[in-house]
């Protein structure tokens, strides 16, 4: 009889509140979008936050109401996104695809300044003295952005330079942000037209420690016929919202800074 | 009942016996959620609110079932039963009556479910107001107050701590010991300055 009071107080307390709470849960029941619980399912679940959400959910309750494109998910998969587009009953609005473009040209084909014997890394090279390189604009070599590269879409060439494979490359910004000299850009895979070369310096300084440097001779800015390149501060600059590539100004180029991606 | 009482009450749970400095009770929340000022003030207030109504409503369970019946060593299990259900109560009602209120707790109302220092408060007060299965007279407001001032204890607690790790992160720190390590030091170096306040005798 004695141990029957504890456990029948124990259980009734337990069986009121489980009860109690049960009952409030269907009084108090938020009504949730299924199709939030649907999105979420197609997308990723990793919570990487390349889009700028609160991690997959975050994002679901923002493309749900509107907030954000569906297409602003670098990670899903095309057919995921075509999904989510038909459970919303709105149109894909596809994000032109952009790449990571090398501004400099330089590599081995400018010398050093002195012998750097420091860690082989970008960053700590720049430290000292802003690098071992004559150019103080252009690439140091060793290799940062390869090995930020989640996608592995950057490989260092012969060259003493970064290659950006553009298949593999999804535009995550990590090498833009992370390179010391901030020679990354990310530009629309529909345009190949690029300038190689990031040199603010005089024509006749940056001529004289790399061959491929930006000379500001503002001959691509004559030759262009739909006024898309200009030379500001002694740099050829491309805006890609007027840009036809059509390859004018790669040709005129004397120092053939101005390149084409292949 | 006189206000001697509850001053004893508030000075003590504020500073003597500090719920986290001095009583080590509530320590993940206090590590965890005390990097900016602002969550660590929502935390603070969610405690606080939690500490008070579950001092309360454990006050009414201890005296009119567990006391009457004897099962006075069933406290522990009944308290975290009375807790998490109201929490979870709590919780349910905010989400519906007030969304933004809801975002604005978010993640900290279930962690106090489990949180010591909520049980701690709870304990607390049925072992000071209550002697010999009796109630003392008033014990329900010194509970209920007790409450209060625990939950106000965590949050000065809380303040400091935050506001010395925000401007921590100004400091160039040696990687070994940045973040929690830090945090841990700092907590032992507050809780030994804390020691200052036992000799404080009423």
């Amino acid at each position: 009889m004695e141990i029957l009071i504890p456990i029948l107080t124990l259980g009734l307390l337990g069986l009121l509140f489980g009860m109690g709470l049960a009952l409030a849960s269907k009084k108090f029941a938020v009504k949730t979008d299924p199709r939030l619980d649907k999105i979420v399912g197609l997308l990723p679940g990793s919570n990487c936050g390349a889009c700028g959400g609160a991690g997959c959910f975050g994002f679901a309750e923002a493309v749900l109401s509107g907030k954000m494109k569906i297409d602003k998910c670098r990670v899903s998969s095309d057919v995921a996104k075509e999904e989510i587009a038909t459970i919303l009953g709105r149109k894909l609005e596809k994000d032109l695809k952009k790449i990571a473009v090398l501004h400099c040209y330089g590599g081995i084909r400018v010398k050093d300044r002195f012998l750097y014997q420091g860690l082989k890394d970008c960053v700590a090279a720049n430290l000292v003295l802003g690098g071992q390189k004559e150019c103080v604009w252009g690439c140091l070599g060793f290799g940062d952005c390869e090995r930020v590269c989640p996608f592995d879409a950057i490989k260092m060439s012969g060259e003493g330079l970064p290659i950006v494979d553009a298949n593999k490359c999804k535009a995550c910004n990590k090498c833009v942000l992370l390179c010391p000299k901030k020679l990354f850009t990310l530009v629309p895979i529909t345009h190949p037209v690029y300038v190689a070369c990031s040199s603010h310096d005089l024509g006749k300084d940056t001529i004289a420690v790399c061959p491929v440097g930006c000379i500001a001779c503002y001959k691509c800015e004559k030759i262009c016929p739909v006024d898309a390149i200009h030379v500001i501060d002694n740099l050829a600059v491309i805006d890609y919202n007027k840009c036809t590539s059509c390859g004018k100004c790669v040709e005129a180029c004397p120092t053939k800074t101005i390149r084409r991606r292949e | 009942m006189s206000i001697a009482q509850f001053l004893t009450i508030f000075i003590s749970a504020v500073f003597i016996y500090n719920v986290i400095l001095s009583r080590f009770l509530g320590l993940c929340s206090f590590v965890a959620i005390s990097r900016e000022t602002k969550p660590a003030m929502a935390m603070s207030l969610a405690v606080m609110f939690v500490t008070t109504m579950s001092s309360i409503i454990t006050w009414f369970i201890y005296r009119f079932l567990l006391v009457p019946f004897g099962l006075t060593y069933l406290r522990t299990i009944s308290f975290i039963l009375v807790i998490a259900t109201f929490v979870q109560l709590v919780e349910m009602v905010i989400r519906k009556t007030s969304p933004a209120l809801y975002r604005f707790f978010g993640i900290y109302l279930p962690l106090i479910t489990v949180n010591c220092a909520v049980l701690g408060v709870a304990v607390l007060n049925s072992d000071m107001f209550f002697i010999n299965g009796k109630a003392v007279p008033g014990s329900f407001y010194y509970s209920a107050f007790q409450g209060v001032c625990v939950g106000l204890g965590y949050a000065l607690a809380m303040l400091l701590m935050s506001g010395i790790r925000e401007r921590l992160d100004f400091c160039d720190v040696p990687k070994t010991v940045k973040d929690f390590p830090l945090a841990f030091i700092i907590a032992s170096i507050m809780s030994l300055s804390f020691l200052g306040f036992n000799g404080f005798r009423f």
